[in-house]
């Protein structure tokens, strides 16, 4: 099987996004990074607790794919790194927000946290605390879409780390081998905690382990929102077209700790410099997109500054909303163990 | 006498052990260059290698695997799951290789392996996170398991865990990492597996648990002697072997007894620890043994449901109050 399967455009006229399009991503990849940037605050206000995990630099990731599918026909499922990708389903800001604190409000009642957003009704499966977790699920929810008869796609988004989980090789066998629709985005952001990919495997070629089981892949420049976009058009219409499964290994780079507690302690030191992380903070994903906006003339400094003040104030209104929601009843406590 | 944290006396022990024995080496998630999830390895690369200090993938079977082969190859090693709730992705290693080993093949092969790791519940961890599932291994013949408490007996049990011939399961409480206490001086110091210790000492009901259970046992305790109600109380320290006479003797003194653990209740530890106070002292017993345990729920996020859902010293007096009434 040819390691990149799928026919690269010539003069990408596959991958154009209209200009509406590029815009309504700019927004929704500045309200993401806003989001992140407010919740460390809050967690030293102990509002927010247990394990949280940001998505800076990786935004692209978010608004380049979801926004291209048919929620909620279309399903998808992934990590702990998870705010980004309900915000890029439509979850409001005031559910995640309400969720991170614990709220009655909150997309999962506060049952769930940071790790475990969830809204099935936008097509959201869920964010899981296990690494591997989403990608055995996956294999079952493509099983369904197709059993159903759908067009429908399964998107499973999953780290470089979870690539060294059995499970996760058994899960892609599966799906190449019933042929299912399933796009995994691996989400290589080059480290697994403190743990880089090339201290984690003897094959650092991630699309080659996809087409070991059956699978075509490529890989794609995660920092850039073109390249993100481009590629999961090419392995959306494969998907839809063929009925079976495409692999995105999408390069990139998270601009924060792993977790809260890798910033707390500064454990990050013991594997990435400052340096590194500066000459990635180059390729911001929504600087870049910025610029091009503006080199193209497709959006004034007035309209960038009234985006800026719009996100911001939802990510303010979801605090307060948040703050001002009730905890979950305790009488809650043993509802929805069963159906 | 030296004063150290819980996690030091982890340290300490794998420290003094890897000294003495060049076979014990420890592997998993981040132990080495990344000095521990917890900080409980830091330092250990530094000071014995990457030989002994492996650094490992995300892969939990491969682990266990690793741990196992190496094992039952002649080597010792210490693996560490990050959390005991990732440790599920290896249950086959665990209970169909690990524990069954030495038996399947007649006595012909030991198996001296420790797997340790925090355990434990809290901190909004929540669903996958916040997990108490000791019972698990101790249902399955062929483990020891250590669930200690003090500084002093994560250290003294860890080397005999280590020095032990069989697989043994060693869950440290992630909330217990920060606590002080006394370690002993001598670097031969170790408990011995299947001894209770009696934390307290009174006479009017027995209550036993293991890891942090204990504490709030002590506390009830405290709560309790102020109305001059006087518990006894007593740390398991290894739940298999199980010293059920230091219980029973204790039972026979006081004819209440209350069993404490965070895990769920459902067919578990203290479900365990009950039948065997009726077995061994049913006679002695004025009351039905209570039972304080965390609630048959995965553990819930949000803050006021995860402290309903978790077991308070409050919860423990009140327990023995029921069964003093
Ligand atoms: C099975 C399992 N083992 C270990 C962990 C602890 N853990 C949480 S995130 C993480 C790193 C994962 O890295 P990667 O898959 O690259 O995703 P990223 O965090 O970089 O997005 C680890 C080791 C876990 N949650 N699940
Ligand atoms: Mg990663």
């Amino acid at each position: 099987m040819a390691r990149t399967a799928a026919k690269q455009p010539e003069n990408n006229e596959v991958g154009s996004i209209a200009p509406a399009d590029l815009i309504k991503s700019y927004r929704l990849m500045l309200l993401i990074r806003r989001f992140e940037e407010s919740v460390y605050q809050k967690f030293h206000e102990n509002k927010i607790g247990g394990y949280l995990h940001r998505y800076d630099g990786q935004e692209a990731l978010a608004a380049g794919i979801i926004s291209q599918l048919h929620l909620p026909g279309d399903m998808i499922l992934c990590t702990y790194r998870d705010h980004a990708h309900a915000l890029a389903c439509g979850t409001p800001a005031r559910a995640v927000m309400a969720e991170l604190m614990g709220r009655a409000t909150g997309c999962a009642g506060g049952k769930g946290g940071s790790m475990h957003l969830i809204d099935p009704e936008r097509g959201f499966m869920g964010g899981d605390g296990i690494v591997g977790g989403p990608v055995p699920v996956a294999l079952g929810v493509g099983f369904a879409l197709k059993y159903r008869n759908t067009s429908n796609v399964c998107v499973c988004y999953f780290g470089d780390g979870a690539m060294n989980q059995g499970g996760v090789h058994e899960a892609m066998n599966m799906v190449g081998l019933y042929k299912l629709p399933v796009l995994f985005i691996l989400e290589n952001n080059q480290f697994a905690m403190g743990t880089s990919v090339q201290r984690s495997t003897g094959q650092p070629d991630f699309v080659l382990k996809a087409n070991a089981h059956g699978i075509q892949g490529e890989k794609a420049d995660g920092m850039s929102l073109f390249s993100v976009h481009d590629a999961a058009e090419r392995a959306l219409h494969h998907i839809r077209t063929t009925g079976e499964a495409y692999f995105l290994e999408m390069d990139c780079y998270r601009f924060v700790g792993h977790g809260i507690g890798d910033d707390n302690t500064k454990g990050w030191t013991t594997y990435r410099s400052e340096e590194d992380i500066e000459q990635w903070r180059k390729r911001d994903p929504i600087h870049s997109l910025k610029d091009y906006l503006i080199e193209r003339n497709l959006l004034s400094a007035q309209k960038f500054e009234e985006i800026d003040q719009e996100v911001q104030e939802e990510v303010k209104d979801s605090i307060s909303f948040a703050e001002s929601s009730p905890e979950p009843p305790l009488d809650s406590l043993y509802d929805h163990l069963y159906s | 006498m030296a004063t150290m944290r819980y996690l030091q006396a982890v340290r300490l022990a794998m420290t003094e052990e890897m000294e003495r024995d060049p076979n014990v080496f420890l592997c998993g998630e981040e132990v080495g260059q990344y000095q521990g999830t917890y900080r409980v390895t830091e330092g250990l690369l530094q000071k014995f290698g990457a030989q002994r200090v492996v650094d490992t993938p995300i892969s939990e079977i491969g682990i266990a695997g690793l741990a196992t082969g190496a094992a039952m190859a002649g080597l010792r090693p210490v693996a560490e799951f990050m959390t005991w709730s990732f440790a599920l992705e290896a249950m086959d290693q665990l209970v169909n290789h690990a524990a069954k080993i030495t038996y399947m093949s007649g006595g012909r092969i030991h198996c001296p392996v420790v797997f340790r790791g925090p355990a434990g519940v809290g901190t909004q961890l929540s669903a996958q996170h916040s997990q108490s599932l000791e019972s698990w291994y101790a249902h399955t013949p062929g483990f020891k398991v250590v669930l200690p408490y003090t500084p002093s007996d994560a250290r003294g049990l860890l080397k005999s865990a280590i020095r032990d011939d069989s697989p043994v399961i060693f869950m440290e409480h992630a909330g217990l990492y920060g606590t002080s206490g006394e370690v002993e001086d001598d670097p031969n110091f170790t408990i011995p597996f299947g001894q209770a210790a009696i934390r307290r000492a009174g006479k009017h009901c027995t209550l036993v648990s293991y890891s942090r259970g204990v504490q709030l046992c002590m506390r009830a305790a405290d709560r309790l002697a102020e109305e001059g109600v006087e518990c006894e109380v007593i740390d398991l320290r290894t739940l298999v072997p199980l010293d059920i006479d230091t219980v029973a003797a204790s039972v026979s003194r006081t004819h209440h007894a209350v069993v404490v653990q965070e895990e769920w209740k459902n067919v578990s530890m203290g479900s365990e620890i009950a039948a065997r106070i009726y077995e061994n002292a049913f006679d002695e017993l004025d009351a039905p043994v209570e039972r304080v345990a965390g609630a048959d729920v995965p553990m819930p996020y949000a803050k006021n449901l995860e402290r309903a859902a978790i077991p308070t010293d409050i919860d423990v007096a009140a327990a023995v109050k029921r069964t003093l009434a």
